[in-house]
């Protein structure tokens, strides 16, 4: 079981700023390792969740760094909200992880 | 099989279609199309953007472009983009010079923002390009950023 996600949402005027940290390898299969190619392992796919509706989704390739950070932006959420991560990578692995938008700053 | 009168599936490989509904019905609710293997496998941006339709977008300046100018460290490459484009649905980026150039892309739905920020690995100097899909069409734009160590392989 892969570590959970560090997700923060804070609300800035109008719109809530989510910033989401995952934990992963994110293997691209080119680096070798002991003269083994390490194997292709990356994370797929991703999918938020404000109060159970999809606001952002993303596929991605290995191109992105280990472990991924992203950020998006959702307008109307308010402190309170609640907001899910989900991820799936190549391997069939999947992590969900949520948390609360908190007020301004 | 009724399929394999489809002449459209016969030039687009029946195994894109199984693909697309398998996932489509194990997560409902997505903001775009499913994992689209052969784009990500392109070894070029213009075969990747064939294979996700995006052939022949329009140059725009409405899409913006943060990234560093010089990275020192190809590993992690932070990217920003913001499409000031409306009715923006999805943002997809490509680092031409990577193997695999196909970097992602990213769905908007339900009042979010088309903005995303990104770390991405980048082989060696290389355009980063950015296609936006707003009301049916593709809008591009990209950033050149110089990669003075490799990110790619060690």
């Amino acid at each position: 079981m892969a570590d959970p996600m560090k997700i923060r949402a804070n609300v800035q005027g109008d719109v809530a700023i989510v910033r989401v940290l995952m934990a992963h390898p994110m293997e691209t299969g080119q680096r070798s390792q002991g003269g083994k190619k390490v194997p292709l392992h990356f994370i797929q796919s991703i999918t938020a969740q404000l109060n159970g509706t999809t606001v952002f989704s993303a596929d991605i390739s290995q191109a992105i760094s280990r472990d991924p950070v992203f950020a998006f932006r959702v307008k109307g959420a308010k402190a309170g909200d609640k907001i899910v991560v989900t991820w799936t990578d190549n391997k069939g692995e999947t992590r969900t992880d949520e948390t609360t938008v908190r007020g301004g700053s | 099989m009724q399929e394999t009168r489809r002449s459209v599936i016969r030039a687009g490989g029946a195994l894109a279609l199984l693909a697309l509904t398998g996932t489509a019905l194990l997560k409902p609710g997505r903001a775009h199309a499913a994992w689209n293997k052969s784009a990500f496998e392109a070894k070029s941006a213009i075969d990747a953007m064939k294979a996700l339709g995006m052939s022949s977008p329009e140059e725009s300046r409405d899409i913006v472009i943060v990234a560093p100018d010089i990275a020192e460290n190809g590993a992690v490459v932070p990217i920003e983009v913001t499409s000031n484009i409306p009715g923006t649905t999805s943002i997809s980026v490509f680092i031409e010079k990577n193997p695999f150039p196909y970097t992602g892309t990213f769905g908007f739905a339900a009042g979010s923002v088309p903005f995303v920020h990104l770390r991405a690995k980048m082989g060696e100097t290389s355009p980063v390009r950015v296609v936006v899909a707003a009301g049916g069409k593709h809008y591009t734009s990209a950033k050149e950023v110089k990669v003075t160590i490799g990110g790619c392989g060690g």
